[in-house]
C-alpha cells in the first residue's frame, strides 16, 4: 500500500495518522489501543464473524466492526464509549452463552482471550437463563491436537489457517445456529506438518495441544525469546520453561515452543517437527559430564580439565605426525560464535588437514514451500559466511571415509554429528586405526560411545548465541535454563583448548566472541550482539538464495 | 511421566541419574536457627525477662478473676487447660489442618486446577496433574502434597478452590512432628484414606494425633 496517502483520523480523542485503507483495528493497535477481537488475525484475514471488535463511528447509526472498517480521512472512531463497550459486552455474552465454564481444567486458562476479555469488558451478570448446549468434548482430531467443541466460539481462525496457509482444509464448521460445531471433514484428520499452529491461533481452549495437555499451568512458565534450531529457517520462538514449579514436569525444564511473530523469518507460524523439538533439550541422551575412554570404559574427567588434556594430546600428535592427518567434522548446529572459535582452533591454530562443515545426508530432510527447509541445521549459512566450504575447503563424508580407510588420518574430532550412522554398519572398525578420536556435542550417539574423548556441550536453550538462517537473518538465542551438568557452550570448550595450546583468547561471553567476529567478517560488520533485537538482522550480503515467509504480507481475505 | 520415557540406548558416562531436571518429591526446606548472643549465653538476664512475663500474667489474671468474683465485671481472666490430658479447644471456624473432599462417587473432588498452589503464599502445596478418564471433568490430581512445616494457615487455598475440594475444618491443630519430613501430608492422608504416619521412606518415630474439640 505504499502508493496510498496517509490520512488523519481521530481515535478515542487522539489525532492519529494512518495510510488510507488501513483497518481501524490495525491502526488502533499501532497506537497502543487494543480493540478486543477473536476472528481477526493479521495473518489469516478478517471475516468479521465474531462481531466483537465493535467501535462507535461518528455519523454511523450503529456500532461497526473495526476489523472490516478501513480508515478514511476525518473519521472519528471511539472504542471506549459506553455504547461501544456495551456492544462488545453483548457480543461477549453471546460467545459465553454456550461456552462451558471449565476454566479450572482448561489448559488455555491464563492465555485465553475469552477469559481476558470477559474480565475486562464482560457482563458479569449474564441474562442467559437457559442451560448450556453440550457438544463433544475431547475429540481426537489428529496426532497433535484435541478438540473440545463446547469451548469453540466459531471464530474460524483454525479453518482459515488450514485453508490459507497449509491448504489442506481438514476442518470445517457444520450445522447452523446453536448447533454450529467445528469438526474435521468426514474421514479426515488434522495431520499436516503444521497442525500445531491451530492451537496457537485458537483464542479459547477449543483446540489444545495433546503434548502440553495438563502438563503445567501457563502462568508458571517463563518466556524467553529464542529461535528454533530444527532447520535452516530458524523460526522465531518463545521458549517456555518451567523453572518455578519443577515438580509439575519432573523430566523436562523446557516444556514447549510457541512461534513468535517475525515478518523476516516465519510470520506467525512454525512446523510441528520444530515445535516438539523442545524434547531434545532435556532428552535422556544429553551428555552432562566429560569422559575419556580408558580400556574401553568411560572414565569421568572434569570438563575444564578434559578440554585442556584433549588439546594437549592433540598438539602432541600434531607435532609428531603433522596436522594433515587431523580431520574435523563441524556442524551447522553450531552457532556463529562456536564456528568462529572452531575456525580459530582447528584452522588457524592446528591447521587441520580435512574439514567437513556442510550438511551431509545426516543433516538433510524433507522440505516444503511453507517453512521447512531441507537442511536440518540452523546455521549452515553462518558456516558459509565464516568461510567454511568457501575459503576453507570442505570434504564430504565419502571423502572422509576414504581418508580413514587409506590410513591418511590419525585423528578425528567430531562435533554434534555421527560418522558411524552415516558410514553404516561395521564402520566402528575404521576408528581403531585412529590415534585420537573426540566427540563434542550436546547429545550422545554411536560415535560418542566409541570416541576416546567426550566433551559435553550445552544446548542452544542454555546459552546466548547467534544463528544465521538460510536467508542470512542473524538471530539470537538466549539462555532460558542453566546448562545441564558440566556442559558448556562450544566456544568456551574451544577457548580452553586454545589456552592449553598457548593461544589464549580473551573471550568471556558469547557477545565478546561475536564482537570479534563482527570486526573480522565483513558480512557481520554492521551488527552488535545486544542490538539484534527480536527479529534479528540480515547479513550484509546473503550467501544463499531465499524467499520470504508465507503470508507475511497484508491480511489477505479482503472482500 | 518418567515411566513412559525409554532409557537411553547409549551407555552414557552419566548413566544412573534418573531424572534430568525435576524432583520426584518436593524436598523439605531447612531453616537456620539464629545464633545465641552474649545475653542469651549469660542466661540470667533472659531468665528474669521470662519470669517478668510469668508474673505479669499472674497479677493481671489475679486482678481480673477477683473483679469478676466480686461481680464487678471487666474482661475475663485466663483459664488453664490441662493440656495434653485435656484436648486443645478450637473455635468452630478456626483454620486447622487441611482435608481433601470427595465427590458422591468417592473420587477426589480436586481437579488439579492449581488455584490453591498458585495462591499459596508459603508455596507449601505441591500438586501433579494427570488426565482423567471421567467424561465431565477431564483432569485430576495425580498427587497432592501439603508441607505443613511451611503452611501459614492463611486459608487462601480454601478460598481459591473453585470446586470445594479443600477445607481447613478438621479441628486438628496439634500437628507437631519429630522431623520436617513428617509434616508433609500426601493425598491419601489428606483424603482420609490412609492414616498420617511416619512415611515408610523416612526415618522417625510414630506421630501421635490428638483430635481437637470444638467450642460453640
Amino acid at each position: 500500500m505504499p502508493d496510498k496517502p496517509k490520512v488523519k483520523f481521530t481515535l478515542d480523542g487522539r489525532e492519529l495518522e494512518a495510510v488510507e485503507g488501513t483497518l481501524v483495528i490495525d491502526a488502533a493497535k499501532a497506537a497502543g489501543i487494543e480493540v478486543p477481537h477473536y476472528c481477526y488475525h493479521p495473518g489469516l484475514g478478517n471475516p468479521g464473524v465474531c462481531r466483537l471488535c465493535m467501535v462507535e463511528v461518528e455519523g454511523a447509526p450503529k456500532p461497526m466492526v473495526s476489523c472490516r472498517l478501513p480508515v478514511k480521512a476525518g473519521m472519528v472512531v471511539k472504542s471506549d464509549t459506553a455504547r461501544a463497550r456495551k456492544a462488545q459486552a453483548s457480543s461477549l455474552e453471546f460467545h459465553l452463552a454456550n461456552h462451558p465454564l471449565d476454566c479450572p481444567v482448561c489448559d488455555q486458562a491464563g492465555e485465553c482471550f475469552l477469559q481476558d476479555y470477559y474480565m475486562r469488558y464482560g457482563l458479569y451478570r449474564s441474562a442467559v437463563r437457559e442451560d448450556k448446549l453440550h457438544k463433544e468434548k475431547r475429540l481426537d482430531i489428529g496426532p497433535t491436537v484435541v478438540l473440545d467443541q463446547e469451548r469453540c466460539i466459531l471464530c474460524t481462525r483454525c479453518t482459515r489457517f488450514l485453508s490459507q496457509v497449509t491448504k489442506t482444509n481438514e476442518l470445517g464448521i457444520f450445522n447452523r445456529g446453536d448447533h454450529d460445531v467445528l469438526a474435521p471433514y468426514p474421514g479426515r484428520r488434522v495431520d499436516n506438518p503444521y497442525s500445531g499452529n491451530i492451537v496457537d491461533v485458537c483464542p479459547v481452549g477449543a483446540l489444545t495441544d495433546k503434548d502440553f495437555r495438563f502438563k503445567v499451568r501457563v502462568w508458571y512458565l517463563d518466556e524467553t525469546p529464542s529461535l528454533c534450531t530444527t532447520c535452516a529457517r530458524g523460526c522465531s520462538i518463545d521458549l517456555h520453561a518451567n523453572n518455578r514449579r519443577p515438580w509439575h514436569t519432573p523430566d523436562e525444564r523446557v516444556v514447549r515452543f510457541k512461534p513468535r511473530h517475525n515478518p523476516e523469518v516465519n510470520a506467525w507460524w512454525m512446523c510441528d517437527e520444530g515445535r516438539y523439538s523442545y524434547k531434545q533439550i532435556d532428552s535422556r541422551l544429553r551428555l552432562k559430564f566429560a569422559s575419556r575412554l580408558v580400556d574401553g570404559r568411560p572414565e569421568a574427567v572434569a570438563a575444564k580439565e578434559a578440554a585442556a588434556r584433549a588439546a594437549q594430546e592433540l598438539s602432541a600428535l600434531v607435532k609428531a605426525k603433522g596436522p594433515q592427518g587431523l580431520a574435523v567434522v563441524l556442524s551447522g548446529t553450531l552457532s556463529n560464535e562456536d564456528l568462529f572459535a572452531a575456525r580459530r582452533l582447528f584452522v588457524e591454530t592446528l591447521h587441520c588437514g580435512m574439514l567437513l562443515a556442510a550438511p551431509g545426508p545426516d543433516q538433510l530432510g524433507e522440505g516444503d514451500d511453507v517453512l521447512r527447509r531441507k537442511e536440518r541445521v540452523p546455521n549452515h549459512i553462518g558456516a558459509l559466511a565464516l568461510g567454511f566450504g568457501a575459503r576453507i575447503p570442505d570434504t564430504t563424508w565419502g571423502g572422509l571415509r576414504a581418508a580413514v580407510e587409506g590410513g591418511k588420518l590419525w585423528g578425528l574430532y567430531v562435533i554434534d554429528r555421527d560418522p558411524l550412522a552415516v558410514w553404516g554398519k561395521g564402520s566402528e572398525k575404521l576408528l581403531s586405526g585412529l590415534a585420537f578420536t573426540a566427540y563434542q556435542g550436546s547429545h550422545a550417539n554411536r560415535f560418542s560411545t566409541a570416541a576416546q574423548w567426550v566433551l559435553p556441550a550445552c544446548s542452544f536453550a542454555e546459552e546466548d548465541a547467534t544463528f544465521t538462517n538460510f536467508e542470512g537473518q542473524v538471530q539470537r538465542s538466549r539462555a532460558a535454563v542453566p546448562p545441564l551438568g558440566e556442559s558448556r557452550p562450544d566456544w568456551e570448550i574451544f577457548r580452553d583448548m586454545l589456552a592449553a595450546l598457548e593461544a589464549p583468547q580473551a573471550w568471556t561471553s558469547a557477545g565478546g566472541v561475536f564482537a570479534e567476529l563482527a570486526k573480522a567478517e565483513p558480512p557481520f560488520a554492521s551488527m552488535a550482539f545486544e542490538d539484534l533485537g527480536m527479529h534479528g538482522k540480515r547479513l550484509a550480503r546473503a550467501p544463499g538464495p531465499g524467499s520470504g515467509p508465507p503470508g507475511a504480507g497484508s491480511g489477505g481475505d479482503r472482500a | 511421566m518418567s515411566e513412559q520415557r525409554s532409557p537411553s540406548p547409549y551407555p552414557l558416562p552419566n548413566a544412573g541419574e534418573e531424572t534430568t531436571a525435576g524432583l520426584e518429591r518436593h524436598p523439605v526446606r531447612a531453616v537456620e536457627r539464629p545464633p545465641f548472643g552474649l545475653r542469651e549465653r549469660i542466661y540470667v538476664v533472659e531468665v528474669w525477662l521470662g519470669l517478668a512475663i510469668t508474673f505479669r500474667h499472674l497479677f493481671v489474671n489475679l486482678w481480673r478473676h477477683t473483679r469478676r468474683a466480686l461481680g464487678l465485671g471487666g474482661p475475663p481472666g485466663a483459664v488453664t487447660i490441662q493440656y495434653p490430658e485435656d484436648p486443645a479447644v478450637v473455635a468452630r471456624r478456626a483454620r486447622s489442618r487441611h482435608r481433601l473432599l470427595k465427590r458422591d462417587d468417592g473420587t477426589p473432588r480436586c481437579t488439579a486446577c492449581m488455584m490453591c498452589e498458585t495462591i499459596c503464599p508459603a508455596e507449601c502445596i505441591h500438586i501433579r496433574a494427570e488426565g482423567s478418564p471421567a467424561v465431565i471433568v477431564e483432569k485430576r490430581a495425580k498427587s497432592f502434597e501439603i508441607d505443613l512445616g511451611l503452611c501459614v494457615f492463611c486459608g487462601y487455598c480454601v478460598e481459591a478452590c473453585p470446586v470445594d475440594a479443600i477445607r481447613m475444618d478438621t479441628g486438628e491443630v496439634t500437628l507437631s512432628a519429630l522431623s520436617r519430613e513428617e509434616l508433609l501430608w500426601t493425598m491419601p492422608e489428606l483424603l482420609g484414606d490412609e492414616p498420617h504416619g511416619p512415611h515408610p521412606l523416612w526415618p522417625g518415630g510414630e506421630s501421635e494425633k490428638r483430635p481437637g474439640r470444638f467450642v460453640y
